[in-house]
């Protein structure tokens, strides 16, 4: 039972003294110490993704922007430049046609027809282009798919209440921390975890950018998804932190402090993430392997808002949280020597 | 340490696997060819339109008319009656008075398998026609889904149309104290001055007879005219109850509305992508939790073990509370975000099993006696997992109540046009509740009492070094 009579800490421990008394002559992980590397990183990969917002922009699905889409399937071959022309002269708004095909079998060939601008079709539209498909191809089986039609203040509308839940979900987050965490200085332990979490919904949001994904409502529920989960791998390191602190006393550097707990967590942060990522990875694979584009464009953002919030928690709102107290007791000592 | 008795581990695992597995595949017998559910699995679930394949639609007032809050709500009960008259029972219907848009969600008809939505959108929306007709008779009758009968379709003398929609002004439902001081729910009627006079005619011709209400294809109702009506002013009486007046009010209204309804936005998905997508998630899903359950063992032994138990169990729970299981909770539709939500938070449960035993080994491997080291363990890990899913649950609940049919920000907003978000949101909380239920409470009271078995009082087998005992 060496650690129960434990002594303070002091500022002056060595990392392998550290090591030594509190964690079991374990490795202790510097996170803290190269936070430079880490910001690098991280701004390095929003840099990108900006530029490519400039340059690609963001891909918004109709659900969002208003417009409408119609796809159909359809049996057999079929001249596709045709296909394109035909609909074309079908109606007076400008669209753009893309196929695919169905491995599962049961839809087989399918082709889905975008029509430009935000606003919705009526009705009869899509009807009218059905039967005429039918007519001019009668032996291909043409068959309405799925079809969706949205106005675009109705989008638009949609799209503000979402950020608004993204938004309120993220004060009421930070307040709990905020609340729970004040023997670690609250507010910066509330402000540093939101950071994290911007830095999580930044790195989904590109991804959509670069693979010009539709921001829909799936989106929406990665990003809330990610939010809490990142958030609970914070909360885990900031309690560790907060035992620690107890342990170590007031006195102990505080980078020193963050890095032992973030050392005695770090085996549940990767088994837990990595777990999530496999499970979530499976069905990746399996939706990927049967071709069913919304449950794939589900699981890939998903994959990558666990392992960036498993980063940010360790590298990123650890070593902020380090800095900012660090800041503090600086002011504090210059004010007493004054 | 406090000790659990040794038995307690084998009466809460076995009551855990039997909870699970009536939950997942549910109690059904067969008398002859009808089932009869006695609890409901997951094949019972309602599955939302994404998955099994449905239609969305949301309606406005045609012109941009600005339609009152009534104007509305009798809209809104027109197309309830238009949707019950084309045999859609399982639908979602939402009014939003602040944008005038009705949002109407249903999913397609497992018997059909070429229907047509785009005609029965256009159907459900097409302006509303009621008519005074004689007699009452009707050519088909049918059980609606809350039990009430359902009379389709005008015979006989009663093809003739009296008066339609147009003369009448409004409608209303009132309350009066009979002479026996119970109170009374009629629905009144105010014609317009050419509706009056019609009306006085009608209800001379057919004094003591019937004059029946229906609304396109369907009977409202069915009074008998008492006396010859002068002051254009009726009142229909039929042993209604406040809801039913109100009902009944809004439909007539419904016929006399000044605005026609157009569609403003729609979807349709084929039942065929939906189905497929759901018994590939299955599958997945399944794939998914053997993983789980052997990185579980192999990295936590005993106490992984356990955390798969209680993983099913929470996954049990998670999906009785969707399905319908319980009476109490009544069942909910399910949608791929409602999986998403599910995924996290089994997420959140792998997780607080984890930290535990990662807390018991630490505390092991530091030279603690295994008593000891489970105690602490369980203490110090507590905080860290109360704290991360009382999170969860906050932005679970947001999501509730932000996305939800009628919401704290239908002030701003108006009330949902989709419901998949809300989905997310409370099989997140379901999932999370479960997960203190099992992978808290249960996980602890199981460890506690396997611990007292001498054979599995071993440190390896609670995840501490190999050589120890």
């Amino acid at each position: 039972m060496k650690n129960d009579i434990q002594t303070k800490a002091n500022s002056q421990m060595t990392v392998e003294e550290v090591s030594q008394k509190y964690n079991n002559g374990k490795k202790i992980i510097a996170c803290v110490g190269h936070k430079k590397r880490f910001f690098g990183i991280s701004i390095g990969i929003i840099v990108i993704g900006i530029i490519c917002n400039i340059i690609f922009g963001a891909n918004l699905d109709i659900q969002f922007s208003g417009g409408a889409s119609i796809k159909f399937s359809y049996t057999g071959e079929i001249d596709e430049t045709e296909l394109d022309d035909f609909i074309q002269n079908m109606t007076e708004d400008r669209i753009t046609t893309s196929f695919s095909t169905d491995l599962m079998g049961d839809t087989g060939n399918n082709v889905s027809v975008q029509f430009s601008g935000n606003d919705a079709i009526s009705t009869n539209i899509q009807q009218n282009l059905e039967s005429d498909l039918q007519e001019k191809y009668p032996d291909n089986n043409f068959v309405c798919l799925e079809s969706s039609s949205v106005d675009a203040s109705m989008g638009f509308n949609f799209l503000l209440k979402c950020l608004a839940a993204v938004a309120l979900a993220s004060v009421l987050m930070v307040l709990y921390v905020t609340i729970r965490f004040k023997k670690i200085g609250g507010l910066s332990a509330g402000v540093t975890a939101l950071v994290a979490l911007f830095h999580d919904i930044a790195m989904i949001y590109f991804l959509y950018v670069i693979f010009q994904m539709p921001i829909d409502s799936s989106f929406i529920a990665v990003v809330l998804m990610i939010l809490g989960y990142s958030l609970n791998d914070t909360i885990v390191i900031y309690d560790r932190v907060r035992e620690e602190r107890r342990v170590l006393g007031s006195k102990a550097d505080v980078g020193m402090v963050f890095n032992l707990s973030s050392s005695k967590t770090i085996k549940r942060t990767i088994i837990t993430t990595v777990t999530t990522v496999i499970a979530v990875l499976i069905v990746y694979i399996v939706a990927w392997a049967y071709n069913i584009s919304s449950v794939k464009d589900f699981a890939l953002p998903m994959m990558i808002g666990l392992i960036s919030g498993c980063y940010s928690s360790l590298c990123i709102a650890g070593p902020l949280w380090v800095m900012w107290q660090n800041h503090k007791k600086a002011k504090k000592a210059a004010s007493k020597s004054k | 340490m406090k000790r659990v008795p040794k038995p307690v581990f084998f009466i809460v695992a076995l009551l855990i696997l039997a909870f699970s597995f009536t939950a997942i595949f549910g109690v059904s017998y067969y008398t002859g060819d009808n089932k009869n559910t006695v609890l409901k699995g997951i094949s019972d679930i309602r599955w939302g339109i994404d998955i099994k394949g449905g239609v969305e639609a949301t309606f406005k007032p045609a012109n941009d008319v600005d339609a009152t809050d009534e104007q509305l709500e009798s809209a809104k009960s027109i197309i309830e009656l238009r949707m019950i008259s084309q045999g859609i029972t399982d639908y979602e219907l939402y009014a939003d008075k602040g944008s005038d848009r009705i949002i109407v969600r249903f999913p397609w008809k497992s018997d059909e398998e070429d229907y047509d939505a785009l005609s029965a959108i256009d159907e459900i929306s097409s302006t509303a026609e009621l008519t005074f007709r004689p007699g009452s008779d009707y050519e088909s009758v049918e059980v609606g889904s809350d039990g009430e009968y359902i009379y389709q379709t005008p015979t006989g003398d009663t093809e003739e149309v009296l008066m339609d929609g147009s003369y009448i002004e409004s409608a209303e439902a009132q309350v009066y104290q009979d002479d026996s001081g119970t109170s009374q729910y009629v629905v009144s009627l105010t014609f317009t001055d050419e509706g009056a006079e019609l009306f006085e005619e009608m209800t001379t011709e057919y004094l003591n007879d019937t004059i029946s209400i229906w609304m396109d294809d369907i009977m409202l109702s069915a009074p008998t005219v008492n006396s010859t009506i002068t002051n254009g002013q009726a009142q229909i009486e039929g042993d209604f109850t406040a809801e039913e007046a109100t009902e009944l009010a809004e439909k007539i209204n419904a016929g006399a509305l000044p605005f026609q309804l157009e569609t403003d936005t729609y979807g349709t998905i084929s039942p065929t992508l939906g189905s497929n997508s759901l018994n590939v998630m299955g599958v997945a899903g399944v794939i998914a939790f053997i993983v789980i359950a052997i990185i579980m063992i192999v990295f936590y032994r005993l106490p992984g073990f356990i955390a798969v138990i209680s993983l099913t169990g929470q996954v049990g729970l998670s999906l009785a509370a969707v399905s319908g299981y319980f009476t109490t909770i009544s069942s909910f539709t399910m949608t791929l975000p409602g999986i998403a939500g599910l995924i996290l938070s089994i997420g959140m449960g792998v997780d607080c099993n984890v930290i535990t035993a990662e807390r018991i080994k630490e505390e092991l491997r530091m030279g603690r006696t295994l008593d000891g080291a489970l105690e602490r363990g369980t203490k110090n890990s507590l905080t860290a997992i109360v704290d991360g899913n009382m999170t969860i649950i906050i932005v679970s609940i947001i999501l509730i109540l932000v996305f939800g049919p009628s919401n704290i920000l239908s002030a701003i907003f108006g009330e949902s046009t989709t419901g998949t978000i809300y989905s997310f949101g409370y099989t997140l909380l379901v999932g999370v509740i479960s997960n203190f239920i099992m992978g808290v409470f249960c996980s602890r009271v199981m460890l506690r009492s396997i611990a007292g078995y001498k054979c599995l009082r071993k440190k390896w087998l609670f995840g501490g070094a190999k050589n120890e005992k």
